[in-house]
């Protein structure tokens, strides 16, 4: 909403008082004034120029030699538009006049013709294109006969004005208004507000007896108001009716519809002129349209309308879209004679609708859909009579065709002081609010210690209690309220276990090396399922985006392998990131898909990069299965974790496992396929992707100390020649069951393949720990267990033991 | 015998004079003090000497021993000195050369921001609820306040599923989750989560991005509370000296509605391009929750009472650490993310 300030000025007294100053005051009580727009742009040496002689250059085709009186002299100005023409009053910058765009005006040639100041388009004044009438949106501005040569031409245009512009929230449509813009500076400002006086003669012939009006949907259309005005001579409306528009944001057409946008502007009803004769029938009927029904808008396009669509029509054929947009088979023109004012109050749910369908949103449907206010209905239509009258020289008919069964009681509330003060935590004074209510001017009686409130229907946002505490508040100043504490049972509050164990697990992850990643939930159907631990029934939007954005993932690791493209094609090859976030899989009981939340790694290039000293390592599958296994520990369940081999879709087969944690799968680990590698732009990379729910559900023992041993411990090493299928994990799971109890600890500490072994052979070397807490071990007893894993080694394992 | 002696002493004193390192002194050491050198020799032979002359001998070659030991080893100190400075030497290093990266990596800012007022509010005593993403249209919309065909829902374009189900576009209805599950109960929660909204991606706009609200519910719940752990919030968050002040609002699920502004905490208030050269800079929305979202949860707003407040954590960390795009929060580009690992006390 725009509000001018100068336009404002006539319903509230707001002289003395700085533009910023307004702004701020109308910010802080309620309604947000975005920025403030100064019209005049600093604007100097504008004035009105007569335009006495007009010729062709002679040496450009498209150049005139205008002649122009200035007030004080009479000068040459050179003047490209094409609708320069002699005997025109027109906006001229002279030398040292400086134009909104820095433009300065100074005395020019022009093809060996001096030129002393410009002939200037709305435009060249910062006013949009869209806004200025179309007879001059091409060309110059052609001011009114009036205007005196040699006088300021801001003034006359109505750019001596600053425009508020309003950023308002959907409760305030009472703000859609200058008069309600009017009621709240009126508040503000603890101030009476003037409204228009509505005053004409009308003739002795009756409206009713020229239309008639039937309304078939009346739950749609509750009221609906129709005036009749003959005799108007359609023209250009008078410049301070165009200014009026303009700071409005409003382009001016012709002085009928000029009256019905400039009313809308002022009551914040909307309404619509028709040509009588181009109605043909003398009847206005409102109803749903015909399925399938067709009219031509304003704006020249054919619509196809649904059954449940307000129209307004003829008595045979639609001519208007209710609320929204009229016809461009009754449009008023050049020719029209006769007009009839359509002032209506139709349903904001059905014009919200029908606007939303036909993609058609104007200054009438935006206010049609928050709800006009029932008392301004007929207010308005008197209101646009009145001006049709005066400026249109229009014959207003006597009375109006009116359907009415709108109901207009004001909804009445009652709330204690005691109330308003306890909820804001004030001690607000009865007088006080009566005094702000009274500003406002919204009805309130105090009644045995009460408020009785009858909210103005002007204000639909007052309903309830608690929005007569607001009104109260924002007028009594929120900076006067104490700042206290809540005082409710004291609670510890805190995290919850899981979500304790959730800052654990990314702890661990960051402290192991990885940066925590951020990825959207939203992806395409090719990568909904790719790499998912568990696949279900999708997740799709009804209406997309884009194709990129349809479906909601099962993975995470699709956009992590992303992450990763991006960051290695800008030159960070190595890339180690993860991320929690949750996975969305089929359907549960209540329509909503399971949410899982998931954790997710990927790694590439290279792991440790310390060149200088020949440390340079680059990620592979250990380096990930080692954050796997340190964050499992972290949570206290590295006992039961297990890996084992496995093919999965886009995965190396050779080098990719699930992950159980007591049998149960919780994950996958492995690197990417190389095939999928290369496509993605990346070497070689390592994923990971865990049930986080699945891991932070499992309750773990408490967290016991374990006595530090007392006694020495024996070691003994192990060199043993197993077939190359043999995994590491088999043979330690032998080494440890056979060990018993005096067994403490088994490590890998020798890998080997290749020369010196036999074909299909590896060499492995373990290093086992004996110990027992309770006293040292004989050089007997470990040679006793040691020897029962040495025996299962090669009984159960077929290994051979070397040396 | 004295003779042999004397001269045994001042052969030991050369040769100890001559070793020139800790090994060739041993050798000295060896040579004149062990077991089979010729001090020993002497001490074995003195057998042979009359009775009369051994205590002498025997003290006097006990002197020359402790003499030349004794010197033998203020040698040796000096030699062992001279090594391990020949060895600190050799190691000494170029300390400018890098140090061997200690690997880490950190949060995203995002989170950063999130975890640092879930832990503010943590220790208020409130509790971190969380909830769908996809959620069902009553909880979103309806439960809040916004039933079906409400022009606020005009401000919040939805992905939508189905007629019911969407991406919530908002964490309120987690609120509206926990006030259903509390049955009556009062409730102090703060709930951060991921939000979805049908914009199109560009610098100050992102269909999926970040929320965190908080809601406090009990008897007796004022807009002075909201505006005093408001108060508490912003000075904990962007610095001790920090004001608020409270602007009149909308949102369908708080009456009154409020919006909060800090004073600018880059120029203090003065006007500066963070704050637009207003001093102030929006920070969060907040209210008194709307009565009718109480009594659809089983709350009677007559006794209860309670505010709600929501931020959003990308423009949080937009305004504290100057990022102008939102989205290089999406992007995860670790040039970006990796700055995010110091503290800032």
């Amino acid at each position: 909403m725009l509000v001018s300030t100068k336009w404002l000025s006539e319903y509230v007294n707001i002289e003395g008082i700085a533009v910023a100053d307004l702004a701020e005051k109308i910010t802080r009580s309620g309604i947000e004034v975005d920025s403030i727009i100064d019209r005049s742009h600093d604007m100097t040496n504008v004035v009105v120029g007569y335009v006495v002689e007009c010729v062709k250059h002679p040496e450009a085709d498209k150049l005139n030699i205008c002649q122009v009186d200035v007030g004080e002299e009479t000068t040459q100005i050179i003047c490209g538009a094409s609708n320069v023409a002699a005997g025109q009053k027109v906006i001229v910058a002279r030398p040292g006049a400086v134009l909104p765009g820095g433009m300065k005006i100074k005395k020019a040639k022009l093809r060996g013709e001096e030129s002393n100041g410009m002939i200037c388009s709305l435009q060249e004044l910062a006013i949009e294109g869209k806004l200025v009438p179309k007879a001059y949106a091409e060309g110059i501005y052609v001011l009114p006969e009036s205007a005196v040569p040699g006088s300021d031409a801001l003034p006359l245009l109505g750019l001596d004005d600053q425009v508020l512009e309003f950023d308002l929230t959907p409760n305030r449509s009472d703000a859609l208004s200058m008069i309600g813009v009017a009621y709240e500076v009126g508040a503000i400002l603890s101030q009476g507000i003037q409204l228009p006086e509505i005053t004409y003669t009308a003739s002795n012939e009756k409206a009713e007896d020229m239309l008639k009006l039937r309304i078939d949907a009346k739950e749609d259309n509750p009221m609906y108001v129709a005036k009749v005005v003959k005799n108007v001579k359609v023209e250009a409306s008078p410049l301070w009716l165009q200014n009026r528009l303009m700071a409005a944001g409003v382009r001016p057409h012709n002085n009928v519809v000029d009256i019905t946008n400039f009313v809308l502007m002022e009551y914040g009803q909307p309404l619509h002129a028709f040509d009588y004769d181009r109605l043909e029938t003398g009847e206005i009927a409102v109803r749903l349209a015909e399925q399938g029904e067709k009219i031509t808008t304003l704006d020249d396009a054919e619509r196809t309308l649904e059954a449940h669509q307000l129209v307004i029509t003829n008595g045979k054929e639609p001519v208007a879209i209710a609320g929204v947009m009229g016809g461009l088979n009754t449009e008023v023109h050049d020719g029209t004679t006769t007009v009839v004012i359509e002032s209506a109050y139709f349903a904001p749910g059905s014009v919200r609708r029908t606007s939303r369908e036909l993609g058609l949103r104007s200054d009438a449907s935006t206010r049609f859909e928050k709800g006009v206010d029932p008392n301004r209905v007929e207010a308005a239509a008197e209101r646009a009579a009145q001006l049709m009258a005066e400026i249109a020289g229009g014959e207003v008919l006597a009375g109006s065709v009116i359907v009415d069964e709108l109901d207009k009681t004001p909804v009445r509330i009652t709330v204690s002081p005691d109330y308003i003060n306890n909820r804001l935590g004030m001690k607000i004074p009865l007088e006080e609010m009566l005094a702000i209510l009274d500003g406002l001017q919204i009805p309130t009686e105090a009644v045995n210690g009460k408020l009785i409130i009858d909210a103005p229907t002007r204000r639909q946002d007052l309903r309830i209690q608690e929005d007569i505490i607001e009104e109260i508040a924002r007028m009594y100043g929120y900076d006067l309220i104490p700042m206290t504490l809540p005082v409710t049972e004291s609670t510890p509050g805190g995290l919850s276990p899981y979500q304790s164990k959730r800052r654990t697990v990314r702890a661990f992850l960051e402290g192991a090396g990885l940066y925590q990643a951020l990825t959207y939930s939203l992806t395409s159907k090719e990568q909904a399922q790719s790499y998912a631990l568990e696949t279900a029934p999708v997740t799709e939007l009804l209406m997309p985006m884009s194709e990129d954005r349809s479906i909601l993932r099962q993975s995470l690791i699709p956009h992590l392998l992303e992450a990763a493209t991006y960051n290695v094609a800008r030159r960070m090859e190595s890339v180690a990131l993860y991320e929690t976030g949750s996975v969305f899989l089929g359907e549960q009981e209540d329509g909503l898909p399971q949410e899982v939340e998931h954790v997710a790694a990927v790694i590439t290039g290279k792991w440790v990069d310390h060149a200088w000293q020949a440390e340079t390592k680059s990620v592979d599958f250990f380096v990930l299965k080692g954050i796997v296994e340190g964050m499992m520990d972290s949570l206290g369940l590295v006992e039961g974790l297990s890996f084992e081999q496995t093919v999965l879709d886009g995965m190396h087969p050779g080098r990719t496992a699930n992950i159980f944690q007591n049998g149960k799968r919780i994950g996958l680990i492995g690197q990417i396929h190389p095939t999928e590698q290369k496509k993605r732009d990346l070497k070689n990379t390592y994923v990971m992707e865990m049930n986080l729910a699945k891991i932070l559900a499992i309750e773990t023992d408490e967290l016991l100390y374990v006595p530090v041993p007392r006694f020495p411990s024996s070691s003994r090493d192990i060199a043993l020649v197993v077939s190359s299928g043999t995994s590491a994990g088999m043979l330690r799971d032998v080494i440890r069951s056979a060990g018993g109890k005096l067994l403490k600890d088994v490590r890998l500490f020798d890998l080997y393949e290749g020369d010196n072994v036999e074909e299909g052979k590896k060499s492995l070397a373990f290093s086992l720990t004996y110990a027992d807490p309770e006293r040292t071990l004989t050089d007997e007893e470990v040679v006793k267990a040691h020897g029962k894993v040495l025996n299962a080694l090669t009984t159960e394992a077929g290994a051979l033991l070397r040396g | 015998m004295e003779a042999q002696l004397e001269l045994l002493k001042v052969e030991a004193l050369a040769k100890i004079e001559a070793a020139s390192d800790v090994k060739s002194l041993n050798d000295v050491r060896v040579a004149y003090l062990g077991k089979k050198g010729p001090i020993t020799d002497l001490l074995k032979g003195m057998g042979k000497l009359p009775a009369e002359e051994r205590p002498k001998i025997g003290a006097l070659v006990n002197v020359i021993r402790e003499s030349v030991t004794e010197i033998l080893e203020d040698r040796m100190a000096k030699l062992e000195e001279l090594a391990i400075n020949e060895q600190l030497e050799k190691e000494s290093i170029d300390v400018t050369l890098p140090g061997r990266p200690a690997r880490t990596g950190n949060h995203h800012p995002l989170t950063r921001v999130v975890e640092e007022i879930e832990d503010f509010f943590i220790s208020m005593g409130y509790e971190i609820a969380e909830g769908p993403e996809v959620e069902k249209d009553y909880y979103n919309f309806e439960a809040l306040n916004l039933p079906k065909g409400h022009p606020a829902r005009d401000m919040q374009d939805s992905f939508y599923i189905s007629e019911d189900i969407l991406l919530r576009t908002h964490t309120s209805p987690v609120q509206a989750r926990t006030m259903e599950a509390k049955g009556g109960a009062p409730i102090k929660i703060i709930c951060p989560g991921k939000v979805y909204r049908r914009d199109s991606d560009d610098a100050t706009h992102s269909h999926q991005f970040t929320q965190i609200e908080g809601l406090v519910i009990g008897e007796d719940i004022r807009m002075s509370d909201l505006k005093g752990t408001l108060s508490l919030f912003a000075k904990k968050m962007f610095g001790d000296e920090r004001e608020i002040r409270l602007r009149p609002s909308f949102f369908p699920f708080t009456e009154p509605s409020v919006e909060m502004d800090i004073s600018c905490f880059k120029c203090g208030g003065d006007g500066c391009n963070v704050c637009k050269k207003t001093g102030w800079i929006e920070i969060l929305g907040a209210g008194m929750v709307h009565p009718n979202v109480l009594k659809m949860a089983g709350y009677d707003p007559a006794v209860v009472s309670g505010f709600a407040f929501g931020m959003g954590p990308e423009r949080i960390a937009m305004l504290k650490y100057g990022v102008e795009d939102i989205r290089h929060f999406y992007t995860n580009d670790v040039r970006f993310v990796s700055q995010f690992h110091r503290t800032e006390a």
